[in-house]
């Protein structure tokens, strides 16, 4: 019988945790904003058919960062879960709490489950009353931590960046236009070795959609077309895509390179040997991620 | 393992359908899944009466009366048996009025389900085969009296037109070109119908068409409503168009219903069509 070797708690935990994390930076951030008829959501997402923000329910929308497959696993069961509800119940029935609570065990649960591989997704649940003071915003981790969000929140990517500028710029109960100017500003807003740029994201790379609690249908998620996009933002001067970065999805050809040791934890190198100060537990060449040794 | 976690049937991709996933995962929620004892059991619940649609160039009209019947008892004076099914799209409902409702609303959970899902919404001959599907899973039940035979009626956004779309009680489909009408008064409405309608009627021409209609049902069929001029209770009226569909509001309904009434004061068989005798103009 071979002895396996030990591993504490603790550092499994980080290790996993440090995986998940790397994972959900790849990508880029995604801002869910409050305004003054509800909540609004953008994006730099240059597809126009895979979406990052989706439909729930009537005043329930879903927003997520980080692995395409695993988020829209969770979107596919919180879309059947509220269908459910509302269909055996009725449709007042279903709310953002709920469904953030069923996300926030089954996150955990696969977290903290030794045979399986962490989530690699951060998720907002958001959900609109019949007042600003009544719209939520449920921000829910790879580890099934949850919490509530006010005024606006940002996920994925350089999160404490646009968060940074978000602080400074956002005000409460603004117009739609104003919401989402501040939004793609603080999108277009990047840090680099203390220097900082803003960059002017073309209308085409932004996916854009809100609840509005002022439609009459009793769905009150919709999307935001590039046209409308255009028409709220005005003339912002010349724009620029963003560098292209390897998503998790994408084809890396732009990937960092791989023996290279870093001499710091790069969020943005799945495969650095760096993770504070103890070489995480994944193996650098497959990817695999950590998980308990047996017992 | 967690309990609280959601089921993996939940996250499995596969089916966009909802009624799929209930007939996996919850069958007790299908309105067709009941097991009866043998015998009618068709007067036990109330039943709902007559439904007319028709077409006019750039959409469609679908009417309901508002009587439910249980027997020779008018079980109830208001009842709502026209839907929407989801934004282009509606559905009116004759049969055994419980089930129907329930048929309705799983139709409904149906096309948003799939909407959401897949991030598109079915073409219209994709929604009237869905329902299709719910009729005939509620066959056995039909067979004992509880039949359920609905209407349903588009705009079709590829095509540019209004469609309406006839059932039989086996899920049997039929498209009508221009107008239909289902339920126990839906004989006599057909006639009114088929002598009044036009193929270049306008959208408010085609809704008093349908209110001529359903006062001519209610005219010869005992279980159908007219306009109940006392409690000020109109048939429903739904219309589609490209820009998507709206229930008539109230009062519009009951000023045109009062106008039709009022003509059938002086002629009570109502609006007269041409005999198309030599020499008279010939009718559209």
């Amino acid at each position: 019988m071979s002895m396996p070797f030990y591993v504490s708690p603790e550092q499994l935990m980080k290790d996993r945790a440090d995986f998940a994390r790397k994972g959900i930076a790849r990508g880029r951030s995604l801002v869910a904003i409050q305004y003054a008829d509800g909540v609004l959501f953008v994006t730099e997402n240059p597809s126009q058919a895979l979406h990052k923000v989706s439909e729930i329910y009537d005043r329930i929308a879903f927003a997520a960062v980080g692995r395409y497959n695993e988020f829209e696993n969770l979107r596919i069961a919180g879309v059947r879960l509220a269908d459910m509800r509302g269909y055996s119940y009725d449709r007042r029935d279903v709310t953002g709490r709920g469904l953030a609570n069923a996300y926030a065990q089954t996150l955990g649960t696969i977290f903290s489950s030794g045979g399986e591989k962490p989530y690699e997704v951060e998720i907002f649940v958001a959900e609109v009353g019949a007042s600003a003071e009544d719209d939520q915003i449920y921000r829910l981790t790879y580890e099934g931590r949850v919490g509530d969000e006010h005024g606006f929140a940002v996920m994925g990517g350089d999160a404490e960046t646009v968060s940074s500028y978000l602080a400074e710029h956002y005000r409460d109960g603004g117009s739609l236009g104003e919401a989402l100017a501040v939004a793609v500003a603080a999108l277009g807003h990047a840090t680099e070795g203390g220097q900082t740029t803003d960059r002017v994201i073309p209308v085409t790379d932004l996916e854009v959609a809100v609840l509005d609690r002022n439609r009459t249908q009793p769905r009150k998620f919709a999307r935001i077309r590039p046209a409308r996009i255009e028409e709220l933002l005005g003339d912002r001067g010349p724009t620029q895509h963003a560098a292209p970065e390897p998503g998790p999805d994408a084809p890396s050809s732009a990937a960092p390179p791989r023996h290279a040791a870093p001499a710091e934890d790069d969020p943005a190198d799945p495969t650095d040997q760096v993770s504070g100060d103890v070489p995480p537990l994944e193996d650098p060449d497959s990817g695999e991620p950590p998980i308990a040794p047996p017992l | 393992m967690n309990d609280a976690r959601i089921p993996a049937s939940y996250m499995q991709p596969g089916t966009s359908s909802f009624s799929d996933f209930l007939i996996a995962n919850a069958p007790d929620l299908l309105p067709a899944r009941r097991s009866l004892p043998a015998g009618s059991a068709a007067e036990l619940a109330p039943h709902g009466t007559t439904i007319v649609a028709a077409t006019f160039p750039g959409g469609l009209v679908m009417a309901g009366d508002r009587r439910a019947t249980m027997g020779n008892v008018i079980a109830q004076r208001d009842i709502d048996k026209v839907f929407p099914a989801d934004e282009f799209s509606v559905v009116g409902i004759a049969g055994t009025a419980g089930l129907a409702v329930e048929m309705v609303r799983l139709f409904q959970v149906e096309l948003e389900h799939y909407e959401k899902i897949e991030g598109s919404i079915l073409s219209l001959d994709g929604k009237a085969n869905r329902l299709s599907a719910l009729i005939r899973a509620n066959l056995g039940m039909a067979m004992q009296g509880l039949a359920v035979v609905p209407m349903f009626a588009g705009f079709d956004l590829d095509r540019g037109m209004g469609r309406i779309f006839g059932y039989d009680v086996t899920g049997g489909r039929h498209e009508e070109n221009s107008f239909f009408t289902v339920g126990s008064g839906s004989l006599f409405a057909r006639g009114a119908m088929k002598k009044l309608y036009r193929d270049d009627l306008s959208e408010i021409e085609c809704v008093t068409l349908a209110l001529q209609a359903l006062y001519d049902a209610a005219d010869d069929d005992s279980a159908t409503g007219g306009p109940d001029l006392t409690r000020r209770i109109f048939p429903i009226i739904h219309v589609v168009t490209a820009d998507g569909g709206r229930k008539l509001p109230e009062d519009e309904i009951a000023e045109l219903a009062d106008r039709v009434v009022g003509a059938r004061m002086t002629r009570p068989d109502g609006p007269v069509a041409s005999l198309n005798l030599p020499g008279e103009e010939t009718a559209r």
